[in-house]
C-alpha cells in the first residue's frame, strides 16, 4: 500500500520525524485557508504517486494565499502524468541550503533490512545511481539490533553529509527506522532531507510504502487504504477482496494463481491484444468468488472479450463453470466470454458450460488467440 | 534419486487440524507420503484421521522421527512454526502459507543464518519427488510420473501447467520444487539448481521465474559456469513497473526485476528460454538429446 505525501508526513510526525507545518486541501478555498493560516511563502505540491512532480508542474511555489488559491485552481483537476490531482499538501516553504537523501527499504537478495542515503538529494534516486553510483552509501542492518550509533557515523561520514549537523541526521535516522520497523512498511523514504539556511534539519518530502501481508496488525494505518487508490476500478476491486490490477487494454483475463495469471498477460499479448487486467482468483476458488470476478471485469468499459483462464489444482474446474454460469445467467454480459480449463475437474467444468454462450478452447494461447480475434470483431 | 525428499522422509504437519492443513494432509497420505504427526498447539495427546497429535515440533519430533515439515499454519504465526523448526533441528520445512508479512520473514532469515534446517517457501506449492512417492505441500496428485526431469518454480500454479505439460509428453520427473512468490524465501533458483546438480538422475532442469528481484539472474550467473542443461521460462513480460502482480515478490521495482533483464542474462548463461509455456516441451527433449 502507498501512502501519499501528506500521510506519509502525519506517520512520519508522530514519530518525531520534522515534518514542515502544512496540511493537505482539496479545494482553492481550502488551499487559500491553510495557507493564510501558515503565513508567508508556501509550496504547494499535488497529491499524487509518481515520481518527478517538480518538472511535471506538480509542485510550486506561491508568495501569499490569493497566489496560493490561483495556483490550486490550475493544479486541482489536472493530469499529471496519467494521474488526476485530486489534493495538493500546503507546506511553508523551506529555505533550503542541502539536500540529502535517506531511506530504508529490504534487500531481497541479502535478506536484510538496509538503509540507504547520498548527499545527492532532491533528485530521483534511480538517476543518481545510474550517474554517480559512487555517491549512494549503503548500511546494512541487522534487524535484531537496529541501526548502531558506530553505523549511522559511518554512514554519515561516508555520504559526506554536513559534518555539524551529523548528530540532527543521525537521529532522523534512528527515527525513520522507527517508522520502518514499527510500521511494517517495505520502503520509508526522504527525499530531500534538507538542512535550511538556518539549520534546521527538516523533511521535506517522503514517500512511505507499507507491507500489504501486515495490514491485519497496522490498524492504524489501515485507515488510509481506501483513500490511497488511486484508480476507480482497482478500489472497488479492493473493496470487493480481489487481487485485481487495472492494465487498460481491452481484454479481461481471469484466471487462478498470480504466476498463471500474469502468464495470461503474456499470451493475450503474444496473440495481439492487450490486458484490461490482471485478476487472481486465487487456489480453491468458488462459485460465488468467479462470479464476483466476473462481474468485477465487466465494470471495465474498456473490455472488449473475456479470457478465463484456469489450470485446476485446488481449484475446481465444475466450480469456476458453476460460478461463470450464474454470472452470465444474472448478469448483463456484454462481450464474448472464453473459457480455456485443464487441470482438476475441467472436463466436468467444460462439460457444463455445454449449450451456453461460452466459448471453450483448448489450450490457453488459443484461448487469447479467440479472445482478441473477437475483441476486434466487436470494436 | 531425488533431491531433498524420498521414500524415506517422514512428515510433520504443522497445522493440521486446520481446513487446509486437514485437507492437504490427507491428500499427502493419498500421493503416498509418509505423514508421522500433527502439531496443534493445545491439541497433544489426540489424533486427527489416525495421524498422532503433538503439542511442539521437538516433542513430535523425538516420538515419531519426523525429518520434514509442512507448515498450513495462518499468516500472523507462520513465522514462529518455521522459527520452531530452526530451533527443534527439523532438517526440511515446507512453508505454504501465503501473507506472511515481510519483516516477520526478515527476523526468520536473521534467526536461520548459518542454521541447518533447510526452509523452502514461503508462499509456495511444496516439493514432490514422484519415484519415492513423497509430496509435501498442495500440489494436485495426478499431475506428476517418474522420470528425470527436475522442475523449480517460483509460481505455484505455473508448476502445474509445466509438470502436466511434462507428463502428458513422457517426460517424467525426479523432484518439483515450488520455491514461492514472496520477496524473501528459504530456497531460491540457485540453491534448488546447486541441489540438483548434485542429482546423477536429473537430466535437465525446468525453471520457472517471474518478474521481481535478482534471483533469476543470480542464478545465470552460476548456470554460466555450470555443465547442468536447463530450460527457463520468465512469466510477467507485460506486468507494468511498480504494480505489485498478485504474488508480494512480484513487482518491478525501477530498473530491476525486469522479465527483459532475466531473459537476457539466462541467454547469455547458454539456457534456452521458453516463450510460452507449451515451448517448454520442446526445449526439454532437445537439451535430453531427444
Amino acid at each position: 500500500m502507498k501512502l501519499y505525501e501528506y500521510q506519509a508526513k502525519q506517520v512520519f510526525a508522530s514519530f518525531g520525524l520534522p515534518v514542515p507545518k502544512g496540511e493537505a486541501a482539496d479545494t482553492p478555498d481550502k488551499v487559500a485557508e491553510v495557507a493564510e493560516r501558515i503565513g508567508g511563502r508556501v509550496v504547494i505540491k499535488a497529491q499524487v504517486h509518481v515520481g518527478g512532480r517538480g518538472k511535471a508542474g506538480g509542485v510550486k511555489l506561491a508568495d501569499d494565499a490569493k497566489q496560493a488559491r490561483e495556483i490550486a485552481q490550475q493544479m486541482l483537476g489536472m493530469n499529471l502524468k496519467g494521474f488526476v490531482v485530486k489534493s495538493v499538501l500546503v507546506e511553508q516553504a523551506l529555505p533550503i541550503d542541502k539536500e540529502y537523501y535517506l531511506s530504508f527499504t529490504l534487500d531481497r537478495d541479502a535478506q536484510h533490512i538496509i538503509g540507504i542515503c547520498s548527499a545527492m538529494g532532491g533528485v530521483d534516486i534511480e538517476e543518481v545511481a545510474e550517474s554517480h553510483p559512487d555517491k549512494i552509501i549503503r548500511m546494512p542492518v541487522d534487524i535484531a539490533f537496529g541501526p548502531l550509533d558506530f553505523q549511522i557515523r559511518d554512514f554519515i561520514r561516508e555520504a559526506g553529509l554536513e559534518p555539524t549537523k551529523s548528530r540532527e541526521i543521525g537521529a532522523v535516522m534512528k527515527r525513520l527506522y522507527e517508522v520502518y520497523v514499527q510500521t511494517d512498511a517495505s520502503l520509508a523514504e526522504i527525499n530531500p532531507l534538507v538542512v535550511t539556511k538556518d539549520g534546521q534539519v527538516i523533511v521535506a518530502d517522503a514517500k512511505f510504502d507499507v507491507d500489504d501481508n501486515a495490514l491485519f496488525r497496522q490498524k492504524e494505518l489501515a485507515k488510509y487504504a481506501d483513500a490511497s487508490e488511486e484508480d476507480e476500478l482497482e478500489a472497488e476491486a479492493h473493496r470487493r477482496g480481489l487481487t485485481y490490477v487495472h492494465l487498460g487494454g481491452e481484454i479481461g483475463t481471469i484466471g487462478n494463481g498470480a504466476g498463471l495469471c500474469m502468464n495470461t498477460l503474456d499470451i493475450v499479448n503474444q496473440a495481439g491484444g492487450k490486458a484490461a487486467n490482471f485478476l487472481d482468483i486465487g487456489g480453491g476458488a468458488r462459485a460465488d468468488v468467479v462470479r464476483n470476478a466476473l462481474d468485477m471485469v465487466l465494470l471495465d468499459p474498456a473490455v472488449k472479450a473475456i479470457l478465463i483462464n484456469i489450470f485446476g489444482g485446488i481449484t475446481r474446474g465444475d466450480e469456476v463453470a458453476k460460478g461463470v454460469l450464474e454470472a452470465t445467467s444474472t448478469l448483463d454480459v456484454r462481450v464474448p466470454i472464453v473459457v480455456r480449463m485443464a487441470g482438476t475437474e475441467a472436463e466436468s467444468g467444460l462439460k457444463l458450460l455445454e449449450g451456453s454462450k461460452l466459448i471453450p478452447a483448448a489450450t490457453a494461447p488459443e484461448a487469447a488467440k479467440k479472445a482478441v480475434e473477437l475483441s476486434k470483431a466487436a470494436a | 534419486m531425488s533431491i531433498l525428499v524420498d521414500a524415506n522422509t517422514k512428515v510433520l504437519v504443522q497445522g493440521i487440524t486446520g481446513r487446509e492443513g486437514s485437507f492437504h494432509a490427507g491428500q499427502m497420505r493419498l500421493f503416498g507420503t509418509n505423514v508421522v504427526a500433527g502439531v496443534t498447539p493445545g491439541k497433544g495427546g489426540g489424533e486427527h484421521e489416525g495421524v498422532p497429535l503433538f503439542d511442539s515440533v521437538a516433542e513430535a519430533m523425538a516420538k515419531t522421527g519426523a525429518n520434514a515439515s509442512a507448515i498450513f499454519v495462518p499468516p500472523p504465526f507462520a513465522a514462529d512454526a518455521i522459527l520452531e523448526c530452526a530451533a527443534a533441528g527439523m532438517p526440511l520445512v515446507s512453508c505454504i502459507t501465503e501473507g506472511i508479512p515481510i519483516l516477520d520473514m526478515v527476523r526468520v532469515a536473521r534467526y536461520m543464518k548459518g542454521s541447518d534446517t533447510r526452509l523452502i517457501g514461503p508462499n509456495c506449492p511444496g516439493i514432490t519427488t514422484p519415484g519415492g512417492k513423497c509430496k509435501i505441500g498442495i500440489m494436485p496428485n495426478m499431475l506428476f510420473s517418474v522420470g528425470n526431469v527436475g522442475l523449480i518454480s517460483r509460481s505455484g500454479t505455473l508448476t502445474y501447467e509445466a509438470v502436466d505439460a511434462l507428463t502428458r509428453n513422457g517426460l517424467g520427473q525426479t523432484t518439483c520444487i515450488g520455491i514461492g512468490g514472496d520477496p524473501i524465501i528459504g530456497t531460491k533458483h540457485l540453491d534448488a539448481l546447486q541441489l540438483f546438480e548434485k542429482d546423477p538422475d536429473t537430466k535437465c532442469v525446468v525453471m520457472i521465474g517471474e518478474i521481481g528481484g535478482s534471483d533469476e539472474e543470480t542464478a545465470a550467473e552460476f548456470l554460466q559456469r555450470s555443465k547442468m542443461k536447463v530450460v527457463g521460462f520468465i512469466s510477467g513480460r507485460n506486468a507494468p513497473p511498480g504494480k505489485r502482480m498478485g504474488h508480494a515478490g512480484a513487482i518491478i521495482s525501477g530498473s530491476t526485476g525486469t522479465a527483459a533483464g532475466k531473459i537476457a542474462a539466462l541467454e547469455k548463461a547458454g539456457v534456452p528460454v521458453a516463450a510460452t509455456l507449451e515451448e517448454i516441451i520442446p526445449l526439454v527433449k532437445r537439451q535430453l538429446g531427444q
